[in-house]
């Protein structure tokens, strides 16, 4: 940026974002914004120029994901901006902090119709935490500084600014401004007034609770994570001695190689997870929303349990299961004063939850997650390929997954030991969310190895940003499960349709994804044996100047367990076919019906 | 902020918002795309131009009162959000009708005199009447003018304040 100050709204629009301390954005220009691409040529801001808007949007996603930082994408008008909406959604739901400036037509033309125009505020006002259309150029500065004051604070999600076209235009003296730093004029935001402090006395009510409790679960959930608390949430657990389980969102957020650690619960969680919250009598929910993949059928979930709900959303808090303590507030703040009251009350004060630990150490043993090894001359399992992934690896390597099941046996196999190392689309189930995600992530967090998870299904809706990433320097490694079906909907099929398959078969042959890959100068590699998976990885793994597709050829029928059939309680989940057996004559796991 | 069980089913809700295009459309979507159902509603502005209050009832009967509140107060341009209680506020709402006069017009003068309607205009065989009250006794009257005929008639919604002590 010039060292004068800017003078026009296009101008002062970029100064703004640098104000916010934006290092990247995503974007990809077009009529309504072009005279905000102008000023980016002489911006310290890095722009990467994607092939989709939606790339755009998951790459501001992803990066924000990585590094805690919001995510920046810029967009033109109409077409444009409904592109992005699927990024926003995908946000809004996972509460990403996200900024996105989209172009609009000239004030004098909105609502005319005109060429590129959509009501984007219109149709962006269920998918963003808010937004904003300015109509004067003297707001952009404290509006841009607005919307970012939202995006990151309280329950973080996405923000999107409409900017016509008219007042960022130097040309035109609608733009005319006269520039003041962001922070120097009051926001005007009567309304927003997030809650950060939980209040002490529910704190002292829970921390007693707690105390109480025989069987109590840490159920720890992607606030965790937006609050940066997974310091205090280790040194709470163990101070009270309590198991852990992380939800999809929270992967990370706890070590899993941590001996507390029971991974992820839910629909595919394992049977310790989901059957340690099912016979729970006390759920400390940690920045977790009850979400219905958690729960499974809501009457029959944890039935004895007593629930602790903290969540800086207050409207999370009995939305969905109702508490016995309730606490609005920051998850870190919360927790560091869950710490305090425990200490407090001495640890003499804590009930004897031997029995509990033996009993959960019990199903860890009898119910690991298994599968069978493949035949000679059958596809590969993708759990074994995931394992392969996880050791071949570094403890901090970035993971970013699409959505099915690959993204499940991710989340199953991996061992996160360290927080924002798990990016997914969890709350919306994006696919094709992966490969722009893991751009992203990579953009922001340029020392670290990112790699994608991806099905051949997702790989086919945002494969094209692999050509952003070889353009733009930013190189990805992308694991490519593909068994030439949209799986995880095969699976349904197969389970719950009576194995009728309607259109989940994509094809066995095409894309050649070798060929597709060096097409977009990354590096192509098919495996198809158990042998070359390892070397292929390692291969992947030592080129760095480009992008990497390996491609691995996977059984499509096997299968993602344990699951939680929709609309069944969690004490009805239906282990691997080989530990069945055990769960037929189980007794410590009472819930566990056959 | 919990129902209790034998709440009624209409709640009334007032909103303090910022005075800005687009809001009442952030409160009415925010109602649909949570499946809450709005009775009546009504909106203008505060005693500062730079607010509105828009003040609703909503049928409440499947989702709980607290959610609707939270949800609402999560809107940014929503300023302050209270639920009146309807033992501790006065509410009003304003009804024009337009009722046949037919054979029997003293009886219905009589009903407007009951009810201290004002006839706003006449002819053409109708009276054109305005009236407000609380809503329960716009109730009352509606259902007083039916039989003679009520060719058009609409209500605004109440309006509703918090009473002044007792």
């Amino acid at each position: 940026m010039t060292s004068s100050n800017p003078n026009n709204g296009g101008e002062a629009l970029v100064k703004a974002l640098e104000y916010e301390g934006v290092d990247v954005m995503f974007g990809l220009p077009g009529g309504a914004i072009l005279p905000v691409y102008d000023p980016i040529l002489d911006s310290s801001i890095r722009h990467v120029l994607v092939r989709h808007e939606q790339g755009a949007g998951h790459m501001a996603e992803g990066y924000a994901h990585a590094t805690g930082k919001p995510g920046v994408c810029m967009v033109t008008s109409g077409p444009a901006a409904t592109n992005v909406v699927t990024p926003l959604a995908d946000a809004m739901l996972d509460s990403v902090p996200m900024v996105c400036i989209t172009g609009q037509v000239p004030l004098a033309a909105i609502g005319t119709d005109a060429f590129q125009e959509c009501d984007t505020t219109g149709i962006t006002m269920a998918v963003t935490k808010h937004n904003f259309l300015v109509t004067d150029a003297q707001d952009i500065p404290r509006i841009i500084h607005e919307a970012f004051h939202i995006a990151t604070t309280g329950r973080p999600g996405p923000v999107l600014v409409d900017i016509p076209k008219d007042i960022v235009d130097p040309t035109n003296p609608k733009s005319a401004m006269t520039w003041y730093d962001p922070d120097s004029v009051p926001m005007e935001l009567p309304g927003y007034r997030p809650v950060m402090e939980g209040d002490p006395a529910l704190i002292e009510e829970a921390a007693a609770l707690i105390a109480q409790a025989e069987r109590p679960v840490l159920y720890v959930g992607g606030g965790v994570l937006k609050a940066r608390a997974a310091e205090p949430l280790l040194k709470l657990a163990e101070l009270l001695q309590i198991p852990v389980v992380t939800t999809l969102m929270a992967r990370g957020a706890f070590p899993d190689r941590h001996e507390l650690c029971l991974g992820m619960p839910g629909m595919h969680g394992n049977y310790t997870a989901v059957t340690a919250m099912q016979e729970s009598d006390l759920l400390i929910s940690l920045g977790a929303r009850f979400d219905d993949r958690i729960t499974g059928k809501l009457d029959g979930f944890a039935p004895t349990a007593k629930i602790i709900h903290v969540d800086i959303d207050p409207a999370e808090l009995g939305k969905v299961r109702q508490y016995n303590v309730g606490i609005q507030g920051d998850c870190k703040l919360v927790i560091e004063g869950l710490i305090e009251a425990t200490e407090k009350l001495g640890t003499s004060a804590q009930a004897d939850r031997s029995d509990w630990r033996s009993t959960v150490s019990g199903w860890q043993e009898k119910f690991p997650l298994v599968y069978e090894d493949s035949l000679p001359g059958d596809k590969l399992k993708p759990q074994f390929v995931m394992e392969q992934l996880r050791d071949g690896n570094p403890h901090d390597t970035i993971l970013c997954s699409g959505v099915g099941q690959h993204q499940m046996h991710a989340s199953q196999f991996w061992k996160f030991d360290h927080p924002y190392t798990w990016i997914n689309s969890g709350g919306l189930g994006t696919m094709g969310f992966s490969i722009p995600a893991a751009i992203g992530a990579k953009a922001g967090m340029p020392d670290r190895r990112v790699w994608a998870v991806d099905g051949d299904g997702n790989f086919q809706m945002t494969a094209q940003e692999l050509v952003t990433a070889t353009v733009e320097d930013i190189p990805i490694k992308v694991a490519l499960f593909n068994n030439s079906y949209l799986g995880m909907v095969r699976q349904w099929q197969e389970m719950f349709y009576d194995e009728r398959f309607s259109e989940v078969h994509l094809s066995d042959n095409v894309p050649d994804y070798v060929k597709w890959a060096e097409a977009m100068g990354a590096v192509g590699i098919r495996v198809e044996s158990p042998e070359e998976v390892a070397p292929a990885i390692a291969k992947a793994n030592e080129i760095d100047d480009r992008s990497v597709v390996v491609e691995f050829v996977t059984d499509a029928r096997e299968n993602v367990f344990p699951m939680v059939p929709a609309g069944k309680t969690n004490s009805e989940l239906v282990v691997d076919p080989s530990q069945q057996h055990l769960i037929d004559g189980d007794t410590s796991g009472k819930g566990a019906a056959s | 902020m919990n129902v209790s069980p034998t709440s009624p089913r209409w709640h009334t809700i007032a909103a303090t918002v910022e005075n800005k295009p687009g809001v009442l459309a952030r409160v009415a979507g925010l109602f649909s795309r949570r499946g809450f159902n709005i009775h009546s509603l009504a909106v203008a502005p505060t005693e500062d131009e730079k607010f509105s209050r828009i003040t609703f009832t909503v049928d409440i009967e499947g989702t709980p009162l607290d959610q609707v509140v939270k949800q609402l107060d999560k809107l940014i341009n929503v300023v302050d959000i209270s639920q009146l209680d309807p033992d501790a506020s006065v509410e009003r709402e304003l009804m024009l009708v337009i009722v046949e006069v037919g054979e029997q017009r003293k009886e219905l003068m009589e009903i407007v005199d009951d009810y201290r309607a004002y006839v706003l205009n006449e002819g053409d065989g109708k009276v054109l009447m305005s009236w407000s009250a609380r809503p329960s006794r716009l109730d009352e009257l509606e259902a007083r003018l039916r039989p003679f005929g009520i060719v058009d008639m609409q209500r605004t919604g109440r309006v509703t304040l918090p009473s002044l002590g007792t």
